[in-house]
């Protein structure tokens, strides 16, 4: 019988609002405790004392110049793909699609590279810009087309034409493979270096900083101050009302997901010819995916995509160097980013809900 | 009386900042019909969810039968006997009434949906249901629904029922039907609660009345020695002036001439059929009818939301040059640029209305913010007219950019209609514009209606309250099947002849 | 003929990998949770299986198949379902967003499994290639007797026990949710949430049951993966992924019906192996070939939104946090 049983042992209830700096604080503490469980995770792999697994990673991020500029282009790459995605999640539209976007963007940039080598480097430039972009933003529009049209699940839509993209790849990569018999491409123009962006400042990513730096500023004024990201507001809270507001809610839809399928386009032509100056089926390597979840976790902030991309990238380098130093192999990092982004992930609980535990009339959590 | 079935003392419950019940102590007796009488929001679906499991109070304390209990979740609740019909529905349309009514039960021996059937149409037999055990959900209608969630909680042999507004969706005629079976339900001894905040059903089928107001409890009565009167004043916490004006307007113009209207929903149910009607400047036109009987795809129609078919007219007639413009086809853009002044409160308030998650300010420009050639949105004309309704409506928000997703129900409205009504329309068309909304901020909805109509607007006011539709409106359409089944004076009508077209296709003339 | 014959088998063995993670992310779609972890979970499941198995028979001088066999599909039954708790836990008691945090379980599971795929010998202190013979020897047995029935025994009796435990579990999971009272509360919940609550069921119980289950089975397809279709070794090559990826389109291709799968696993099968047996192709065009069944999986997704059946909608509540006291 119910009256012998006791009050529950904890139960949630709703919170109004959290002030801003409690919320920060929530979520580095669990970043904090993210981090100490992967120092301990390595630890009980390695046995390497979890201090020095962390001044190894910084080492590993940040040690050299050259390091440095490794973990930013990683950052930028990410950052710009999440600045892609960022208009399409927040009008509710789930692309899961970035890293066939990438692959598209790269596969033209590539292309150009190799066919249109003798062009005037600016001309050759602004053809591999445009044609990236318009290659992401035409592979991005045919699932826009579709769920405008008849609400087709856009989530597995584009998820699929990842790999339609992937295997194009794997096409291209067959067709112009370099040496002959290698199924890679190889370093697309090593000699001439046609299509590769110039060193400035003596570092050759310097460009994709400043590319990336400018389209997070832009994004930002887009989402926030223009009529076109009012509607991708409206779109993505209620259909009904955006309707209700007279907003074309199927051309919305399709024009956010050209925008969106440029960006990531965009990404490509930087990691082929601002990166690898090649191009394979990894040349997107799982940022698509990733940079879903930034976008996701930075509720799709310019700053604060930044600053996620920054910290994904330097676990990354991090975890490089470690695998390396241990002679372990480098999917360690993603096992870290992984754990890390559980923990941002559920912190967001805490901003959200008040634990009561029984016996208590209230109790802070966090 | 009988001794007391269930009895609360100093029950207290908050969400978030908001008090929703203050030590609530009461007594419910064994067999009686219990009325729980308040406004919206005064707390009490949230004291009787206490009682079903789904929320668990913050302090206070339960008996049933003179047992303390702890009623953690709808499965104690049902250990206890009581169940509850809620407002909202709590069926699986995908799934058949037997399916329904046995899921969640631990059946002995091997699932048999065959003996849930046989259970079934034993309690239609005992208390006067209908009901077909293999008929899926979503080919119910509302009142078929209602009855399956009552069947649902007596199979599971609650002695005690709790009803939250039973009746909001019914025809006066399925009311009655509901009540004799709650009296059938007594007579078998069973104890129900029903939550309303319509009087004269609370004086036709109670033998007593609680009544709470902002969370608190005030006092029970007998219900034989209560009036409207004397409830509404417990209920408000002051004496209430219960009568709506309707002021007459000379010189009405026509606005608004519907004719051949159909239209079919995604389903492919004809929602619409051949509606025609005027609607005038100066007037209010009601429009009544049984939830889901087209009331909501004719105010889209007009706003230009709904696909018709083909034959179908919508003219409006400008108050500038009084020359009539078609409406059918344009999209609402469209309808805006032709400079029809049509202002739409739609039913549900933040699901097309509003959006939720933005504020005052920028909910001032959802119609309006793609006027001009800028590519960027204009901040500071909302902004001003965001403060102008806040003042003006007494909007009860911490400030203009607060979402407004986070206002009570009545604030929402206010700010709905205060936008509205900003925009200064020639027809305004409301949907359900006081529902869920505590009495003083339905008679300030009510002001507002007249003021518009007495300025010239004519006005088409959705309701559901045939008592607030025949004082307020000057005519009054019903609706049945998508169909318009009369249209009358407001002044003349009766209750039982709107109730009787309510459930009469087409007026009669011709059968379903 | 000898063609028609090699494709059916290629085809079989590729269907019962997305066979296993296609009814196991069923249970998961039919408690309300859209599971995007997946390529995850199964990697999940194939390293654990892996790991056990290879630290069983480095252990042993005559390791017992029965052994390893058990120890494969427990190991990767347990895996599973951990990666699946973790998300149950993220998604249900946290109230994470499902997709974002499938996504992440996904990226978890890859890092995982490649990880200790690549680095196992190193850290066993073992410096040969990673293998685990009698495992996979064990899981790829047949009956002779019957396999050796010419033509039949190639097309149906073949095959390791896996292929035939994949169709066993689509069967018994598709009597199990239409069938019993237990299946009709687990599909309450993944309905309407807020109806499984007021008529008494644990929504977090089953939601939590039914997702480390059906994670477990999606880390069957993994150990099959691993044991047979790869003989009983590890390649860092993403193949998992793509296989996860497609149960997970596999699951509207059946349209949330476990008996559909069976076949529907097979024709992404065949439609998967078709370039090696259309004559011509270069290894360009092979490529485009691979599309197929995405492309296939589009089409179909495609259809299924033109038409308006009630019956074959995913589950109502799919992708929604259930909280109670939500107002």
């Amino acid at each position: 019988m119910a009256a012998a049983k006791k009050e529950p042992f904890i139960r949630l209830a709703k919170r109004d609002v959290m002030p801003v700096g409690k919320k920060i604080a929530v979520r580095l503490i669990s970043l904090a405790i993210a981090l100490i469980v992967c120092g301990l995770l390595i630890f009980s792999i390695t046995g390497i004392n979890p201090l020095e697994v962390y001044s190894t990673m910084i080492k590993g991020a940040f040690g050299t110049k050259t390091r440095v500029w490794a973990t930013v282009k990683e950052m930028m790459m990410l950052a710009c793909i999440a600045i892609g995605l960022a208009p399409a999640f927040k009008m509710r539209f789930w692309n899961i699609g970035a890293e066939g976007q990438v692959l598209i963007g790269g596969i033209v940039t590539a292309g150009c590279m190799i066919y249109l080598k003798p062009l005037p480097p600016v001309l050759l430039f602004a053809i591999m810009f445009v044609g990236s972009a318009i290659a992401g933003a035409l592979w991005g529009l045919l699932p826009a087309i579709f769920k405008a049209k008849y609400n087709t699940n856009e989530t597995l839509f584009t998820l699929m034409m990842n790999y339609v993209a992937i295997q194009l790849t794997s096409f291209f990569v067959a067709k112009w493979e370099n040496p002959f018999g290698s199924n890679t491409v190889g370093i697309i123009n090593q000699n001439g270096q046609e299509g590769w962006f110039p060193a400035v400042f003596g570092s050759r990513y310097f460009i994709s900083v400043v590319l990336v730096l400018l389209l997070a500023v832009l994004m930002f004024v887009y989402l926030k101050y223009t009529k076109h990201g009012y509607e991708i507001s409206v779109v993505g809270e209620s259909e009904n009302t955006a309707r209700y507001a007279g907003i074309s809610v199927g051309w919305v839809v399709i024009r956010t997901m050209l925008v969106s399928g440029a960006l990531c386009g965009l990404a490509g032509f930087m990691a082929v010819a601002g990166a690898s100056h090649t191009i394979s089926t990894s040349t997107a390597g799982g940022r698509g995916f990733t940079a879903i979840i930034v976008a996701w976790l930075a509720k799709f902030d310019s700053a604060t995509m930044l600053l996620i991309s920054l910290l994904l990238a330097f676990l990354q380098s991090g975890a490089g160097e470690i695998a390396s130093k241990c002679k372990l192999n480098s999917y360690a990092s993603e096992m870290i980013t992984g754990i890390i982004l559980f923990f941002i992930l559920g912190s967001e609980f805490f901003i959200n809900f008040r634990v009561i535990m029984r016996g208590k009339k209230e109790k802070e959590e966090n | 009386m009988s001794e007391a079935v269930i009895s609360l003392s100093n029950v207290t419950k908050s969400f978030g900042e908001v008090l929703a019940n203050d030590n609530v102590s009461m007594d419910i007796y064994k067999g009686e019909i219990l009325s729980l009488l308040g406004e919206n929001g005064s707390g009490k679906t949230t004291l009787m969810n206490m009682l079903s499991g789904i929320y668990y109070p913050d302090s206070g304390e339960i008996k049933v039968n003179g047992k303390t209990v702890n009623i953690r979740d709808p499965k104690d609740a049902f250990a206890c006997g009581i169940g509850m019909v809620h407002q909202h529905f709590k069926l699986v349309d995908v799934f058949t009434a037997a399916e329904n009514v046995v899921v969640g039960i631990k059946q002995k021996g091997h699932f048999d949906l065959r003996s849930v059937a046989a259970g079934i149409r034993e309690i239609c037999d005992k208390y006067g249901f209908v009901m077909d055990p293999d008929k899926k959900v979503y080919d119910m209608s509302v009142s078929e629904k209602q009855t399956l969630e009552i069947i649902k909680v007596i199979y599971r042999g609650a002695d005690i029922l709790i009803l939250d507004e039973p009746t909001a969706v019914l025809t006066p005629q399925e009311t009655e039907k509901l009540f004799s079976v709650i009296r059938n339900m007594k007579k078998d001894g069973k104890t129900v609660v029903i939550i309303t905040h319509k009087l004269h059903e609370v004086l036709s089928i109670s033998d007593r009345v609680a009544i709470l107001r902002k969370g608190a409890y005030i006092d029970a009565v007998a219900t034989k020695d209560a009036t409207e009167e004397s409830l509404t004043e417990m209920m408000v916490g002051e004496k209430v002036e219960l009568n709506i004006e309707r002021p007459e307007v000379k010189d009405k113009k026509l606005r608004l001439k519907v004719e051949h209207l159909s239209c079919y929903n995604a389903d492919g149910v004809k929602m619409l059929d051949d509606v025609n009607f005027e609607a005038f400047s100066g007037e209010i036109l009601g429009i009544a009818g049984v939830s889901g009987n087209g009331q909501k795809e004719l105010l889209e129609s007009v706003a230009g939301l709904q696909n018709t078919m083909p034959g179908a007219s919508i003219e409006y007639y400008s108050p500038e040059d009084e020359k009539s413009r078609e409406l059918i086809g344009l999209t609402p853009r469209k309808i805006r640029e032709l400079g029809v002044h049509l202002s739409f409160v739609p039913e549900d308030r933040l699901g097309m209305g509003l959006v939720g998650s933005m504020g005052m300010s920028e909910n001032m420009m959802l119609k309006d913010y793609s006027e001009g050639n800028s590519i960027f949105t204009d901040k500071q004309k909302p902004k001003e007219l965001a403060e102008q309704i806040l003042k003006e409506l007494k909007v009860v928000t911490p400030g203009i950019s607060t979402p407004v997703r986070r206002l009570s129900g009545g604030n929402v409205q206010k700010v709905l209609v205060g936008r509205e009504i900003a925009a200064s329309p020639a027809v305004l068309m409301t949907a359900y514009a006081v529902r869920g909304l505590d009495i003083n901020t339905s008679y300030t909805i009510y002001r507002l209606l007249n003021e518009q109509k007495t300025s010239g607007v004519a006005v088409i006011y959705v309701g559901e309250d045939l008592d607030v539709l025949m004082e307020l409106c000057d005519r009054i359409l019903v609706l049945c099947g998508g169909r318009v089944s009369g249209i009358l004076d407001g002044k003349s009508a009766k209750k039982e002849d709107i109730g009787r077209l309510m459930t009469t296709y087409g007026g009669g003339k011709e059968n379903k | 003929m000898e063609g028609f014959i090699s494709l059916f088998q290629a085809a079989v063995f590729f269907g019962t990998v997305i066979m296993f993670g296609c009814v196991g992310e069923i249970i998961t779609e039919k408690a309300g949770n859209l599971n995007l972890g997946v390529p995850g979970i199964m990697y999940l499941g194939g390293i654990s299986s892996l790991v056990a198995v290879f630290l069983y028979e480095g252990s042993t001088q005559n390791p017992s198949p029965v052994i390893c066999v058990i120890l494969a599909l427990a190991a990767s039954f347990i895996g599973a379902a951990l990666g699946g708790l973790i998300y149950a836990f993220l998604t249900i008691s946290l109230r994470a967003n499902q997709n974002v945090t499938g996504l992440a379980l996904s990226i978890f599971g890859s890092g995982v499994a490649n990880f200790f795929g690549g680095s196992l010998n190193t850290l066993a202190g073992r410096f040969e290639q990673i293998a685990v013979p009698v495992t996979s020897a064990a899981f790829r047995s047949n009956i002779s007797v019957l396999a050796d029935l010419g033509v039949v025994g190639k097309l149906f009796f073949s095959y390791g026990f896996m292929v035939y435990l994949a169709i066993i579990l689509a069967l018994v999971v598709n009597y199990f949710l239409h069938h019993t009272a237990a299946g009709l509360d687990l599909r309450t919940v993944g309905e309407n949430p807020q109806a499984a609550d007021a008529a008494g069921i644990n929504v977090t119980l089953n939601k939590y049951l039914a997702i480390c289950i059906g994670a477990g089975i999606c880390g069957f397809g993994g150990a099959y993966y691993v044991m047979d279709y790869i003989k009983g070794t590890w390649a860092n090559d993403g193949s998992i992924e793509k296989l996860g990826w497609l149960a997970v389109a596999l699951v509207i291709f059946a349209t949330w019906k476990a008996k559909n799968a069976i076949w529907g696993a097979y024709l992404f099968g065949v439609l998967y192996w078709m370039y090696l047996y259309i004559p011509g192709l270069t290894r360009a065009s092979q490529e485009i070939f691979k599309m197929l069944p995405y492309v296939v999986t589009i089409i179909v997704l495609v259809v299924t939104s033109l038409t308006n059946s009630r019956e074959k909608q995913p589950p109502a509540a799919l992708g929604q946090a259930y909280f109670r006291e939500d107002r």
